[in-house]
């Protein structure tokens, strides 16, 4: 519990520090202006989603030959947290698309294959609204999130293998224009900090959502003990938490 | 031939099994009753081996279960609540595909046999679609006893059988239990259980409630006790 | 092995034979891919340049489409009627019950193409039954199958059932739509073969990574 707030409250420094030092102390970028900016965060935020996503990958692995619902906890947590920073990623890299090839949208390799991302872990948490029974839900999400993530780099290499026969999409589609620019020092310590800091944001986001399933899951066991110490029929579980009280 | 434990199992959290204690030998029948939602099915389904064990020990035929399931597949027989057929296909057509799955060498005369012991065989080409209700269910019990189980789950199988098809179905279930089957069957009709079984079970609120010798008891005082241990 | 090959055998032909008499996932399938024909056609206002160009992505996107009203079928009518508990009981590996879906959903899903390949053709008046083409078909609905299999299982056991199959199914079927649209369309176009083989070795990769997934997981999926 005290460890949950210490990262809490270092989170919130650390991405406040960030943040400030990307708005005043980042010098502008010559050709690009002020968009560039988004890059600090664009990059950590990609990554670090990708790592979510290797997590809940792991993690329905380990769950379905080890069933404990620990995994599963962190499996869904790591997909929210991960499908957050997709989201931040690709809705950044539209808005550098903008100015840098004159469209909000390009078939670039990686925008499109976050973009899919988002489409399975969105998929992924429907499937665990669509399932009541937790151990059903755990082991059918572990194998979606095996699936998912499988696919991931599947979809990356046909997008890029269509990029090459195709190379003119629209402007110059070749994102690799973006490591174009002469790194100021400040810059290098500011791309330190922002990566530093998704990742503590990453872990404290995914500790907090962990535990909040975790409450919920503790909450559940109560009612269920409750039950069974009225020795109710389980089919009237509303009656016998009631009575216990 | 089922040795049971200390049986327990939820769904979700929601327990349905809280310690079920259940034995059945080989050549009996053992009828199961109690008020619905207290476990009946759960139990048949955790020996039929479609739900696993939550916690406790489960021994049907010397296979521990869940660990040698696919073993205990091979000896269990089972008649549960759908009929478990192809309702495109015809009587034979359903035999024959179980008898497959079941890796039988040459089923044609076991079926024709199994066929005629349940007066299906002038319908046996007939698409199971156009069966009736009790038809269906005789041929549901066809289908369980085809690779000669040694252990037979019924979950209530005289759901839907006309007199005559109670007749039978209480013919074959005293066979199967000469040969040496152990029958478990669950059923809500306390007198008509009580003279086919030889042991009854009540189950009630997750739990063993009462085990006896049908022996003991006249359809009066086992219908006055039942009320007892249920309420 | 044997033993394993007969339960296989089995389901298939319990599934083709019932579905022989019945056709009525075939005949929905056709009817549902006729009008996915026609609404692509009318959708897209197709001159015959346009036509020749997205007959490839009208071919893959009506196979995918058709193919998960199948897929729906083939799991989820064995869950409906309860007979998957019949399945289930079988002494045998899971493993073989997952290839017996696998295959007659699969052989169901080609069927299908032999439908709507020629009337694509006849429709579009050129001709789409290219070796390579149909090559690339085989290759990318294997796939396609085998994880919609997998995930039609795990569908057909929530509340959301036939709505969630399409949701889950088509985002981790990019790639054989990329690589099928890509080899089909080159096929048509007459691009020499070493330019696009490349999408052929995708599709085996995607085939086989994702038959293994599936087999390795489907008892998850199916057993308690």
């Amino acid at each position: 519990m005290k460890s949950l707030k210490w990262l809490n409250v270092s989170a919130a420094t650390l991405l406040a520090v960030s943040l400030a030092l990307v708005w005043f102390a980042a010098p502008l970028e010559a050709t690009m202006g002020a968009v560039q900016k988004i890059f600090y965060f664009h990059v950590a935020a990609a990554w670090v989603g990708m790592v979510g996503f290797f997590i809940t990958f792991v993690a329905g692995i380990v769950y379905l030959v080890r069933p404990n619902p620990r995994w599963d906890r962190l499996g869904a947590a790591t997909a929210e947290v991960g499908l957050l920073l997709s989201i931040i990623t690709t809705v950044t890299g539209s808005i550098w698309a903008r100015p840098a090839w004159n469209t909000w949208w390009t078939w670039d390799v990686r925008l499109t294959t976050y973009t899919i991302a988002i489409l399975i872990y969105i998929a992924y948490l429907f499937l665990r609204g669509a399932i009541d029974d937790p151990q059903r839900r755990a082991r059918f999400s572990a194998v979606y999130g095996v699936v998912g993530f499988v696919s991931v780099p599947l979809t990356f290499l046909s997008i890029r293998l269509w990029q090459s026969i195709h190379p003119a999409v629209i402007g110059t589609a070749t994102p690799t224009s973006q490591g174009g620019f002469d790194m100021a020092p400040i810059m290098a310590v500011i791309v330190v900090m922002a990566q530093v800091t998704t990742v503590v944001l990453f872990v404290t986001l995914t500790a907090n959502r962990y535990r909040l399933i975790e409450l919920q899951d503790q909450v559940d066991l109560q009612k269920a003990r409750a039950m069974l110490a009225e020795g109710d029929l389980p089919s009237q579980p509303a009656a016998s938490a009631a009575a216990t009280k | 031939m089922i040795a049971i434990s200390a049986l327990t199992r939820s769904f979700g959290l929601r327990p349905v099994l809280r310690g079920v204690d259940f034995a059945a030998e080989a050549g009996t029948i053992t009828a199961i009753f109690g008020p619905n939602g207290t476990g009946k099915s759960t139990l048949l389904r955790v020996v039929a081996t479609l739900i696993r064990p939550g916690s406790g020990q489960v021994s049907i035929a010397g296979y521990p279960l869940p660990s040698q399931s696919e073993a205990v597949r091979g000896v269990i027989g089972a008649v549960l609540h759908g009929p478990l057929l192809y309702s495109e296909l015809s009587a034979d057509e359903n035999l024959r595909f179980y008898a497959q799955l079941y890796d039988l060498a040459a089923p044609q005369p076991r079926i024709d046999e199994l066929l005629e012991r349940v007066g299906l065989t002038r319908r046996r080409k007939d698409p199971v679609r156009v069966y009736s209700r009790g038809m269906q269910q005789r041929l549901a019990v066809a289908r369980a006893l085809l690779h000669r189980p040694k252990v037979l789950l019924l979950d209530e199988p005289y759901t839907g059988l006309d007199p005559a098809g109670t007749a039978l179905l209480d013919d074959v279930l005293r066979e199967q239990a000469r040969g040496g089957a152990a029958v478990v069957l669950t059923s809500h009709d306390l007198a008509h259980g009580l003279a086919l079984a030889d042991r009854v079970v009540v189950l009630a609120r997750g739990k063993v409630q009462l085990a006896a010798p049908s022996s003991d008891f006249t359809p009066e005082t086992f219908a006055a006790r039942y009320a007892e241990v249920v309420a | 092995m044997k033993r394993y090959l007969r339960v296989v055998g089995a389901v298939v032909w319990k599934d083709l034979s019932a579905e022989l008499r019945s056709r009525e996932t075939f005949s929905a399938m056709v009817v549902f891919s006729l009008l996915m024909v026609l609404v692509f056609s009318i959708a897209l206002e197709l001159n015959r340049g346009a036509r020749e160009s997205t007959a490839a992505g009208v071919l893959w996107a009506t196979a995918l489409f058709s193919g998960t009203l199948g897929l729906n079928r083939g799991l989820g009518r064995e869950q409906d009627r309860g007979t998957l508990e019949g399945l289930l009981l079988a002494p045998a590996d899971r493993s073989a019950l997952f290839f017996g879906k696998f295959l007659s959903s699969w052989a169901l899903i080609l069927a299908v193409q032999v439908v709507t390949v020629p009337v694509l053709t006849v429709l579009y008046n050129f001709n789409l039954a290219e070796p390579l083409v149909i090559l690339s078909l085989v290759l990318g609905t294997l796939g396609y199958t085998g994880v919609g299999t997998l995930l039609s299982a795990v569908s057909a056991q929530t509340r959301a059932r036939d709505v969630l199959l399409p949701i889950l199914l088509l985002p981790v079927s990019v790639p054989v739509l990329m690589a099928g649209v890509q080899s089909s369309s080159a096929a048509l176009a007459g691009t020499p073969w070493n330019e696009f083989s490349i999408w052929y070795s995708l599709l085996v990769a995607y085939d086989v990574i994702f038959l293994a997934v599936a087999v390795m997981v489907f008892e998850a999926v199916v057993g308690d």
